[in-house]
């Protein structure tokens, strides 16, 4: 029987402890245990026959810690390792590949790109499934976006199965924040057979995210918990929970719904043998399938089923002349403020749509949906037409992405389907073909059928599917409502099938369209929607559904109604008379008051050009500011809270400029050093050069100095700021100004950052040292002048 | 090796206004009102340490790391012992960073100062539990202090496994993310005061 048919038939007996096992044996605390695997082999074969003897069904090699980052020769330590388990199992026991976190933290908190993540991994798995491994166990992982990358690299280069185990802690969640339901979402999308928790918990202390992670999962739960707590005692480190009370504990976890169990720190074979005993004869409970369709962002999970949930609109680029600009131009600012401001709200989920003609959408999109999860944990709805964009952009969504649109047309069925296998997604499909929108109900129920079988010859099952039957303009088609409503309904009740609909559309065409758009949202809902994509900033709209919800009793008590009605009732202090045109605006700015400032500098644009209101009032505001700042009458704070009212001004201005490049000729790249993940500093000289009018490409941090040079050179900026904060990296910083300074003699280099001084600016060959934000300003403004 | 959590109620105003830049008494209330509220449920305050001999000789022998420092050995006169410590305010601050830095540069500045002033007064509580445990200790050293190498920063990793226990790691520049995360030395003083 292999271990597939075992996990089937009932519970699995995994293994114990090694790293702690071989501490007890001499190896010295804070050593690395894989590191026996060379000089005591005999150990280690000894640990894990001890763990084959007590009966267990998986023995997990000693390559917890091993991989390429730690280790250039990483291959041959895993076969080597790989090779005493299979020693010690001698055919009694599966060898797993024990396959740790890599030990860094992936972007955007830490340095490690994704794809770099995935590459580890990949090296570490193709050397366990040569060294004979049967199985992939990913063990301690306390990431969302690590677990992603270890899932996919073990789907990308082997068959075997693969076990995929986090370390959540206390508070049930992984460090990064994600949930029992989000983990279970991420690791059955893409292909783990079972999933579960180890290390870092005493066995008492699992029993409730073991029973949330059984309540979600269709895939075996796995508990693996420590001996406790460590504890120090003459020098050495002991767990605090014997055999007995691990074992007894630990029938509890079974009771909750765990079928592979073992142990982690602290535990070894007297432990195994214990579970031996505690599992003969008994029955775990079942594994069920429970066919929902839930996508997860990096923390929560998002259900889509009999609670209608509402996916915000705004980052769509059609019909937004706005938003198409700041596609064009890269202007991420304006598209997070637009992901805040929905996240705010109170939508479940974001629709992320980039697609303008004549941009690079794959590059565009996986940007934008890594910038989005920046600003908000709301899970991302990723709409696209390309298949392309869409594979690059679910590849590094860091969750369960949903994706709009498959529909029935034979060509995109096979382009998406693949994907929503492969990442584990769900998928949004039109009830349209090659025929275009059927007209009538039946039309569109007969694609959705079709559209159900072919993605179960991918192996994709009804939850992965989510339908749209195509609310289309009313005002063009006297029927589309009709249509779209009763194979809503059809989808619904007859194929127990969920169903989403772009409300917005049909009111498309008429006047007042926000009754007609609530209205029917009303309708749709009570006809059983499951989704609704929506203008989340339309009160109409979000009254339909709040009070929907309260009328259909899904708002217990109708506490959100009450919270939507009450926020919305909050009195609006109208400005007085002093604080409006020119000198009001003048104010907004260097009071910082963001509404205002936007408000005022749009009204003036009526009566003055664009170009004169920047340049005879927000600009000579911002001035008076920076003066003020320079001259310590005020600090940072309330420079940057006036740059803002002062950006909103810009904002507000932006339609009226007619010719696109008004302002200044020089451009600007930014970028925090290599090696310093520092950025508030950068972003803050961003925000005061941008407002100052000049093109900035900031470049992040962490940026090699290779492509900093090679931004400068293509996009023919005059001036590359640097920043750096730690005195580890000035060295980068150093050797960024030499390389600009041999490679774009005519660039300009200004630098500067906590540790960074006048003096070591001149030594290592700036050509200038920006104290703050405004000398640097200042010293772009001289530059400019030259030109 | 210990683990702590620890239950952050509120921030320390007048030290984050301190690192935002502000000088004086003053700051925004509004401002900071709405910043904690941000900040305060993405903290996640977490630590561990562990005690280890000293032994000396040619330099320190810490267990875990040798090192020449003088200034080290300055602080640590008078102990056998000294416990090392891991502390961390959690990935949540990094992200509200991150993200308010694209839409509020001001509120990600005054989150990143709250940030700092959050995992200062952690490592006072750690501290103090620590000062609790073993009687009385000298104040806290950290690598990059005076002469003690930021270097030693990968002995402490290998000794404590951060990774594992706080979700800490440790860059190839020696940064450490989360960023607002510590390690410190703590001398045990042989002698209580």
């Amino acid at each position: 029987m292999n271990l597939i048919e075992k996990l089937k038939a009932g519970a699995v007996l995994l293994d114990g402890a090694m790293g702690t096992c071989l501490e007890g044996g001499g190896l010295p605390a804070g050593s690395p245990p894989e590191l026996y695997n060379s000089l005591k082999p005999e150990e280690v074969e000894k640990i894990h026959r001890g763990y084959v003897d007590a009966g267990c069904d998986v023995v997990c090699a000693n390559t917890f810690g091993i991989n390429p980052f730690r280790y250039a020769d990483c291959e041959q330590m895993i076969a080597k390792a790989v090779g005493i388990a299979l020693r010690a199992a001698d055919g009694k026991a599966a060898v797993a590949l024990d396959v740790g976190p890599t030990g860094k933290l992936l972007r955007p908190i830490g340095d490690l790109p994704f794809e770099d993540a995935v590459n580890c991994f990949k090296r570490v798995i193709s050397a366990g499934v040569s060294a004979g491994a049967e199985l992939i166990f990913i063990e301690t992982i306390n990431d969302l976006y690590e677990l992603k990358a270890a899932l996919l690299a073990a789907k990308e280069s082997c068959n075997l199965p693969v076990f995929a185990s986090c370390a959540f802690g206390a508070d049930g969640k992984l460090t990064t924040g994600a949930s029992p339901e989000a983990v279970v979402a991420l690791a059955e999308g893409l292909g783990a057979d079972a999933v579960g928790l180890n290390c870092s918990l005493a066995p008492s202390q699992m029993t409730e995210t073991v029973k949330k992670l059984y309540a979600c999962a269709s895939v075996p739960v796995i508990a693996k918990p420590n001996a406790g707590l460590p504890q120090i005692a003459d020098g050495k480190t002991v767990y605090d929970v014997d055999s007995q009370t691990f074992c007894k504990d630990m029938l509890q976890l079974l009771k909750a719904g765990a079928r592979c169990v073992g142990g982690c720190c602290g535990t070894d074979a007297s432990f195994i043998s214990g579970l031996k005993k505690l599992l003969k004869g008994f029955t775990p409970l079942p594994v069920a399938q429970r066919d929902k369709t839930t996508v997860c962002s990096y923390t929560h999970a998002l259900e889509i089923g009999d609670y209608p949930v509402l996916i915000g609109e705004r980052i769509n680029p059609t019909g937004k002349k706005r938003l198409k600009q700041a596609i064009q131009e890269g202007d991420f600012a304006y598209i997070l403020g637009e992901a805040a401001e929905q996240a705010e709200k109170g939508v479940h989920a974001l629709d992320v749509n980039v697609g303008v003609a004549g941009v690079d959408e794959k590059k565009i999109l996986t940007e934008v949906v890594a910038a989005v999860q920046a600003v908000t944990d709301l899970p991302l709805q990723i709409d696209t037409s390309d298949p392309a964009a869409m594979d690059a952009a679910m590849r590094i969504y860091n969750g369960k992405p949903l994706v709009n649109s498959v529909n029935g047309k034979k060509s995109s069925m096979r382009a998406v389907f693949p994907l929503v296998k492969k990442y584990g997604g769900a998928a949004i499909a039109l009830t349209l073909d090659e025929n275009g929108v059927p007209p009538t109900a039946e039309g569109r129920i007969k694609i959705a059928k079709r559209i159900l079988r072919e993605a179960k010859k991918y192996g994709l099952k009804k939850s992965d599917i989510v339908f749209d039957t195509l609310a289309t303009a009313v005002a063009a088609e006297g029927g589309s409502a009709t249509a779209a409503l009763d194979s809503l309904r059809y989808i619904r009740g007859r194929m127990g099938a969920n169903v989403s609909l772009g409300v917005s559309n049909i009111s498309f065409g008429l006047p007042d369209r926000d009754a007609v758009t609530a209205a029917f949202l009303t309708m749709a809902l009570s006809h059983g929607l499951s989704a609704a994509i929506v203008n989340p900033y339309s009160d109409r709209v979000m009254g339909a559904y709040k009070s929907f919800m309260a009328l259909s009793g899904k708002d217990k008590n109708c506490m959100e109604y009450i919270d939507f009605a009450s926020r919305d009732a909050q009195p609006r202090e109208a400005p007085p008379a002093a604080h409006t045109g020119a000198e009001g605006l003048k104010r907004s700015i260097t009071r910082g008051l963001k509404e205002d400032a936007a408000r005022l500098s749009a009204e003036l644009c009526s009566t003055l050009s664009a170009q004169e209101v920047i340049e005879a009032h927000i600009v000579p505001a911002l001035d008076e500011v920076g003066a003020a700042f320079e001259s310590k009458k005020i600090f940072l704070p309330q420079l940057l809270i006036s740059a803002e009212a002062a950006s909103a001004a810009f904002d507000a201005v932006k339609p009226y400029i007619k010719r696109v490049g008004t302002g200044k000729k020089l451009k600007i790249v930014l970028a925090t050093v290599r090696g310093d993940v520092h950025d508030i500093g950068k972003n803050i000289v961003k925000t005061m050069l941008a407002n100052y009018g000049f093109a900035v490409i900031d470049l992040g941090k962490d940026v090699p100095p290779e492509k900093i040079v090679r931004a400068a050179a293509e996009t023919g900026a005059g001036l590359v700021g640097l920043s750096a904060l730690m005195t580890t990296t000035v060295g980068a910083m150093e050797s960024t100004v030499k390389l600009i300074k041999k490679q774009l003699p005519h660039c300009k280099c200004i630098v500067g950052g906590a540790v960074i001084t006048a003096e070591y600016a001149a030594e290592i060959g700036a050509d200038a040292y920006g104290k703050d934000a405004m000398q640097t300003v200042r010293y772009a403004e001289s530059i400019e002048k030259l030109l | 090796m210990n683990i702590l959590t620890g239950n952050p109620a509120k921030i320390d105003r007048a030290e984050a206004a301190r690192y935002a830049g502000y000088r004086g008494d003053g700051y925004d209330v509004k401002l900071f009102d709405e910043c904690e509220k941000i900040i305060l449920p993405a903290l996640s305050l977490k630590a561990c340490y562990a005690v280890f001999p000293v032994a000396r000789g040619d330099g320190l022998d810490l267990g875990f790391t040798r090192t020449h420092s003088r200034d080290l050995e300055k602080n640590l006169s008078g102990c056998s012992r000294v416990a090392l410590f891991v502390a961390t305010a959690g990935a949540g601050v990094d992200r509200l960073i991150a993200g308010y830095s694209a839409v509020s540069p001001v509120r990600a500045l005054i989150i990143g100062a709250m940030g700092s002033a959050a995992i200062e007064s952690w490592c006072d509580e750690v501290n103090a539990v620590i000062t609790r445990t073993y009687g009385a200790t000298k104040p806290r050293f950290s690598c990059g202090y005076g002469d003690f190498p930021l270097e030693t920063q990968r002995d402490i990793f290998r000794a404590m496994l951060p990774e594992k226990t706080l979700g800490v790691t440790l860059s190839e520049g020696l940064v450490m993310s989360p960023v607002k995360s510590v390690t410190a030395i703590v001398g045990i003083k042989d002698e209580p005061d």
